[in-house]
């Protein structure tokens, strides 16, 4: 009766309803849009008529048109409209309404919205029901979208279900009951009666879905592992009966028997033999025989000796199964298959650190997956490489190593160069290989080497004092041809032979075969190559331009063509050459003398890391190098000038204080710092002015001169030493009394006056700039004017930034020959808390004692 | 497993399936990231790749690419077994399945892998069992229909 009343029901809405576009319908007109608007178009038309149908309560179309809904949200449209018509769906009696229900609610809805918790009640119903395949969409349905509280709501319907007679069932229940424990732990325990039994089962889809939840049980606590433990002959059991069994059609692939549940079963033993001896034991003879008697032909084969090596290594396995663990693996290495390749050097590079003897006579095979087409295998290759290197290998390890960064793209070059340079500082055997080595590496890795295998090398080079004869020979022969696009090989190059260009031009010869015979003229000439092409980067022409001027030292026979060259990039368009070339070209005129010891060999470095904590020297050039981080050449300057030149600055600076120790007439207390070379007073101003740029002479305000300062200083630190030796270093002072300068916004000037009674004409003035405001001061820039008839001279200041309550001091020298009364024009610029100050003052208060 | 896609050399998706909860938008851009960094790649490279925390197992049938993410302990040979399985049974369905029974028949194809997987692990490892379960639920859906015949 109810029958033939629904059958009249639905005619009737036939009637009243006109049938919407079919499923296949709906696509091809989507397929048929030429443009993306076109599409846009059908869809939106289409989905309007959706949500008409929705809101008309159409129930007898409601599947056809969620489907359509779901074929559109796979284009990327939203169909969130479609939820709850997903859930009345769901509610209906009909299997076509059910089936297409749960599919939208498995794509339209999850646990992230509230929505989902509706679908709770239907699917208990369902899973009631007496249809399995209407209880089969349920369970599915579950364990694709259950929250924590559905989980909660349905976890006993679910155990039910996995006691259920039907296996179809049963399977899906296992599975439900994985996904609840995942989603709620604490609900494991109501599954664990009936999880046991489960693997008594002859139906492999009961078996596995039973070993994946004793897996997950397993993997959440340490009592249910436990408490599994004693499952551990029945897997084994199960195991062998796989692979002793004969052919069963219904799970044989490619010969191989239910690899799924194989692989199931191998995953499961590995977790319950883990760090237990007894259940190890109990399942070596079964991996062995999985080991031996898998067919390898196939994928299918190979999938399960990959999981039977990794439960090999896993477990407290015997050794001899370990060493035939790895030699699968070895001989997968070989395969043709990419995949199986990969995964092989993927397991040794987990295994390697366990097991190092037994992968490394893998050794050659692994090498030789270096020039595998797939790039992925070849970084793995490479990974695996460097974790096997030793003492005992390096030489043959580093040929090849050497032969594939000299092939490799460049994506691997950085960091392939910078991982030899460190295998062979922890393995060289010897000097000499090791340089050979560092050498090869600049030469094949170009210019992506790295800047730490730069100076590494330098540094090698200058530790290695027996070596220097031939390194600079053999970076001479790699000079001499072209190293534009081997900017580092051209820096350690033209570092070496600027150090050490007497044992290219004059040292006894260093090679055993064919020794060469430079010429100065040679060197000359390369060396014009490498300042005049523009391929060649700043850096890379300073090192060029400070080794040059040091092979003037070098050579025996003259240097008016280094001077020329010097003297042509006194005018160079970049302004860190210009200033090395106006720099040196003085050290080929007043400051001739000087020269030799100013370019002296600088003695053998003796830091084996650029980071190395005790050594101050070097912390100084990390920090500068991540103080300057992203300066770009200013950064890399001071450093390399650290690096490259460092003994001709540090002897620069030290004259530097010569000379104002001189002035000062304190020159004993600073003497101590100097080299043999004592300058004249008549050079200092001079000096200064080569090396500061400071301005004596002229009474202009000199923010260049300051800036120049903190340029040759390169670090606040310096120029503070300087000026506290300066300070402190004086005997006797007559103390004059300090002046207010300058009183505005919180920002207060001072001056200190003092005469020095050697030197009565010069009045040196401390000026200190007190931050009386509650912001940070940056930017500060303290400029003084005085007349024509005074000398001012200014040293860099402290700092440019000023906290609140801090000061800064700056120390300014006047000359004051003909003892007028003393005036000044000040101004001062800073920033505070974002707005920029500018002001300017006339100081006239001096008082007479500081002139007269 | 996390998820499986189903796409076109065109980059077009053809199937979806999540065993994650994540915000559609982020399943856009994952898809999206995925599309994209799979059909750059060439065809000697192997079918795994790395991506965030989670290994990327795909193959190329005809036009369409399977691809899965998967767990770090998961076996990335395995579910290339997995999608093999997945394409005989849609084989043998549809009879020599091409891309168009697939998208014709989008629904066909969820319904198949809901048979072989579940909570994204694998629940029957019987390629007959599947189909058999299809078929009888095909068939429950005719028998719904009663004489009305409703076709989707």
């Amino acid at each position: 009766m109810a029958a033939i009343k629904q059958v009249i029901n639905e005619a009737v809405e036939r009637v009243r309803m006109p049938a919407p576009m079919r499923l296949r319908d709906l696509i091809r007109q989507i397929r048929a849009a030429r443009t993306a608007a076109e599409e846009r178009a059908v869809i939106n038309k289409e989905c309007a008529y959706i949500r008409s149908t929705f809101r008309e309560e159409d129930s007898l179309w409601r599947c056809r048109n969620i489907a359509k809904l779901l074929y559109i949200h796979m284009l990327g449209y939203p169909a969130h409209f479609g939820q709850l018509e997903c859930l009345k769906l769901i509610a209906s009696p009909r299997f076509t309404d059910k089936r297409i229900g749960y599919l939208g609610a498995m794509l339209l809805l999850d646990e992230r919205q509230d929505v989902h918790l509706l679908i709770t009640n239907c699917l208990k119903n369902d899973l009631n029901s007496s249809t399995q395949f209407v209880v089969g969409l349920a369970l599915c349905t579950l364990g694709a979208i259950a929250s924590p509280e559905m989980s909660r709501d349905l976890a006993s319907e679910v155990e039910r279900l996995m006691k259920s007679p039907n296996a179809y069932i049963r399977k899906k229940a296992a599975l439900c009951a994985f996904r609840i424990i995942r989603k709620v732990p604490e609900l494991m325990e109501i599954f664990l009666p009936a999880t046991r039994s489960l693997l008594t089962e002859k139906n492999h889809g009961v078996l596995i879905t039973g070993v994946t939840l004793i897996t997950e049980m397993c993997e959440n606590s340490l009592d249910t592992l436990n408490h599994f433990k004693k499952i551990v002959p029945n897997l084994v059991r199960i195991l062998k009966n796989l692979i002793l069994a004969g052919y069963s059609p219904e799970h044989d692939v490619s010969g191989v028997s239910d690899p799924f549940l194989q692989v199931k079963i191998l995953r499961l033993l590995r977790i319950l033999g883990k760090n237990d001896a007894e259940a190890s034991e109990a399942m070596n003879d079964i991996l062995a025989q999985v080991a031996t008697n898998t067919e390898t032909s196939k994928n299918v084969g190979n999938t399960i000796l990959y999981e039977t090596v990794l439960s090999i290594m896993d477990i407290k396995s015997e050794s001899g199964l370990r060493v035939l663990a790895i030699n699968i693996l070895g001989r997968f290495l070989l395969n043709n298959d990419k995949n199986i390749r990969y995964v092989a050097l993927n397991t040794l590079l987990m295994t390697v650190f366990i097991d190092t003897s037994a992968v490394q006579r893998h050794r050659s095979t692994i090498l030789e997956c270096l020039k595998d087409p797939d790039v992925s295998i070849r970084r793995r290759a490479l990974e695996l490489s460097f974790a096997l290197v030793n003492s005992n290998n390096i030489r043959t390890m580093m040929k090849e190593l050497l032969l594939f960064l000299e092939k490799t793209d460049p994506e691997f070059k950085a960091q392939c160069s910078s991982n030899i340079v460190l295998a062979a500082e922890r393995f060289a055997p010897n000097k000499r290989w090791h340089l050979d080595t560092l050498l090869k590496v600049l030469v094949a890795a170009g210019n992506y080497v790295r800047d730490d295998v730069v100076s590494c090398t330098i540094q090698l080079v200058s530790e290695s004092t027996a070596q220097q004869g031939y390194i600079v020979e053999q970076l001479w022969r790699a000079l001499e041809s072209d190293t534009m696009d081997r900017q580092p090989l051209t820096q350690v190059a033209t570092w070496c032979i600027g150090e050490y260009g007497d044992l290219l031009l004059y040292g006894p010869p260093a090679g055993e075969d064919n020794p060469i015979r430079v010429t100065e003229d040679d060197v000359i000439s390369v060396y014009q190559r490498l300042l005049w092409s523009t391929q060649n980067t700043i850096i890379t022409k300073q090192y060029a331009l400070l080794s040059l001027t040091k092979l003037s030292t070098r050579f025996q026979t003259g240097n008016d063509k280094i001077r020329q060259i010097i003297d042509a990039f006194g005018s160079h368009l970049h302004i860190e050459l210009q200033q090395r070339g106006v720099e040196f070209s003085q050290l080929f005129r007043k400051y001739e003398h000087m020269r030799p010891a100013l370019l002296e060999r600088m003695p053998p470095m003796e830091t084996a890391r650029p980071n190395a904590v005790n050594n101050p020297a070097a912390m100084t050039n990390g920090e500068t190098s991540e103080d300057l981080d992203g300066t770009g050449d200013e950064g890399n300057l001071h450093v390399d000038g650290r690096k490259g030149f460092g003994e001709s600055e540090i002897q620069d600076s030290n004259a530097l204080l010569v000379l104002l120790g001189g002035a000062d007439g304190t020159e004993n207390d600073v003497a101590h710092h100097t080299e043999p070379s004592k300058p004249t007073s008549t050079d200092n101003q001079n000096l200064l002015v080569l090396l500061g740029g400071l301005d004596l002479s002229s009474p202009a305000p000199a923010p260049v001169g300051v800036q120049n300062n903190s340029i040759l200083f390169s670090t606040n630190q310096s120029s503070n030493f300087l000026v506290d030796d300066l300070l402190n270093s004086e005997p006797v002072r007559n103390n004059l009394p300090s002046i207010t300068a300058y009183e505005k916004n919180g920002l207060r000037i001072v001056f200190s006056l003092e005469r020095l009674p050697e030197n009565p004409s010069t009045t040196v003035i401390t000026m200190s700039a007190m931050n009386e405001t509650l912001n940070t001061i940056s930017e500060f820039l303290f400029q003084a004017a005085v007349p024509k008839t005074f000398q001012l001279q200014m040293l860099s200041p402290s700092s440019t930034v000023i906290a609140p309550a801090d000061q800064l001091t700056q120390v300014l020298r006047i000359t004051n020959p003909n003892k007028t009364p003393l005036r000044m024009r000040i101004r001062v610029s800073y920033n505070a808390g974002g707005t920029v100050v500018q002001d300017q003052a006339e100081v006239n208060n001096f008082p007479p004692e500081s002139w007269q | 497993m996390q998820f499986m896609l189903l796409f076109s050399r065109q980059g077009k998706l053809r199937l979806q399936k999540w065993y994650v909860a994540h915000p559609d938008k982020l399943k856009k851009k994952i898809t999206r990231e995925l599309i994209t960094t799979i059909l750059a790649r060439r065809p000697k490279m192997s079918s795994f790749l790395e991506w965030k925390d989670l290994k990327i197992v795909y193959k190329r049938y005809a036009s369409l690419y399977f691809c899965c993410a998967i767990e770090q302990r998961d076996n990335e040979l395995l579910t290339l077994e997995i999608i093999h399985r997945y394409v005989e049974l849609l084989d043998k369905y549809f009879g020599s399945v091409c891309e168009l029974d697939i998208i014709f028949n989008f629904e066909k194809a969820y319904f198949i892998l809901d048979e072989l997987l579940l909570g994204g692990e694998i629940q029957e490892t019987s390629k007959k069992n599947v189909l058999k379960a299809i078929a009888a639920q095909d068939l429950l859906q005719e028998v719904s229909y009663g004489d009305t015949s409703i076709e989707l």
